[in-house]
């Protein structure tokens, strides 16, 4: 796709040299579009994962329900993206049930036992590091901020890890995201105005996970592109 | 101004055509599951668990099932699964190994998991019986 547009683009300096304004808009466009370093998916492309499990989240921030929610909005986009996505509540359940209380314990099993229990073929795991209402002078802002690293569960090998990040801030205007998403979330705020962390949550896994240039790559459920 | 005219044309037509070839950077997809309050519930049993009582969840559960069943799409995965684990809360053992079994007949990946599930709520609910 690059390099066609590429390919165009000479095409097109060749045939319109005089008309620099015209290249200059196309350059414009071009620029959210083009990958200026490609997303290594080597490990992600041999190791071929058909299955995720998503362990509870660790949480370096205070808020208390960042955990919880942020669980509650990550199996949708997984599962879109192709891939079975074990049930979170299911499995934090069984790790209670195993008398792992806290999501620092759950984060420390190792990859072999939760092989032998769960059998997944890749685990995800996730650390918050912000979240929630900053308040300002005059605004207030809610974030999400979450790091994720998936890794094979035989090898230990990370094949994908991202940064889910998304903000709003008061009076914004969902401005600052994007097209349709942003409609989901002004209609989120009309229904509950509190809190804003659930669909912050869920906008920013959408993104992380479908970004054209570093998301996941399409899991077995989803036919190819 | 024949020529200029022919060199705005070629301008427009370029910029037309690197327009339509970005459509294909934004990601655009369709939905594979039908995903009803999975999630909400999630959420909620977590956040207001007096609000997602057993009973609650299954209800919310099953009518999404038989909403997924209109839609034509299948149910996403995970549901099933968590259906199989609130009947084994109430104790109901044919109908949490119904639902475990629909999640593993859907999604293989899930074979280990359900399998132990299935274990553990024979053994623990007819275990008791038997006391």
């Amino acid at each position: 796709m690059s390099r066609l547009v590429l390919i165009n683009v000479r095409q097109a300096l060749r045939g319109m040299k005089s008309n620099h304004i015209t290249i200059l808009f196309v350059s414009i466009f071009l620029h959210g579009c083009v990958t200026q370093i490609p997303y290594d998916y080597s490990a992600l492309l041999a190791s071929q994962p058909r299955s995720i499990l998503v362990i509870p989240p660790r949480n370096n921030t205070v808020e208390v329900d960042a955990e919880y929610t942020f669980l509650s909005t990550i199996s949708r986009p997984l599962a879109e993206k192709g891939y079975y996505v074990f049930p979170v509540s299911v499995v934090d359940f069984l790790f209670k049930e195993n008398g792992l209380q806290t999501s620092e314990e759950m984060n420390s099993v190792p990859l072999d036992k939760l092989d032998q229990v769960l059998a997944p073929d890749a685990v995800l795991y996730i650390t918050i590091d912000d979240w929630g209402q900053k308040y300002q002078l005059i605004s207030s802002t809610s974030v999400v901020n979450a790091r994720m690293k998936l890794v094979d569960v035989k090898t230990g090998d990370i094949l994908w890890a991202a940064k889910a990040y998304a903000e709003r801030s008061s009076g914004d205007g969902g401005g600052g995201l994007s097209g349709a998403l942003a409609a989901a979330i002004v209609e989120q705020v009309l229904g509950s105005i509190n809190d804003q962390t659930p669909e912050l949550s869920r906008v920013a896994n959408t993104r992380v996970i479908n970004n054209a240039n570093s998301g996941l790559l399409n899991g077995p459920y989803r036919p190819a592109d | 101004m024949g020529v200029v005219k022919g060199e705005y044309f070629k301008a427009y037509s370029m910029i037309i055509f690197v327009c339509v070839g970005m459509v294909g950077c934004v990601p655009q997809s369709s939905s594979l599951y039908y995903w009803g309050g999975y999630e909400r519930l999630i959420y909620t049993m977590y956040k207001q668990p007096g609000s997602a009582d057993a009973v609650t969840q299954i209800q919310v559960l099953t009518a999404d099932i038989q909403r997924a069943a209109g839609t034509g799409k299948p149910v996403a995965p995970g549901v099933y699964a968590h259906l199989g684990m609130m009947y084994a809360s109430q104790g109901d053992v044919d109908k949490a190994v119904n639902a475990l079994n629909m999640e593993k007949q859907l999604y293989p990946e899930s074979t280990v998991m359900i399998d132990g599930m299935i274990g553990r709520v024979k053994k623990r609910i007819t275990g008791a019986a038997n006391e």
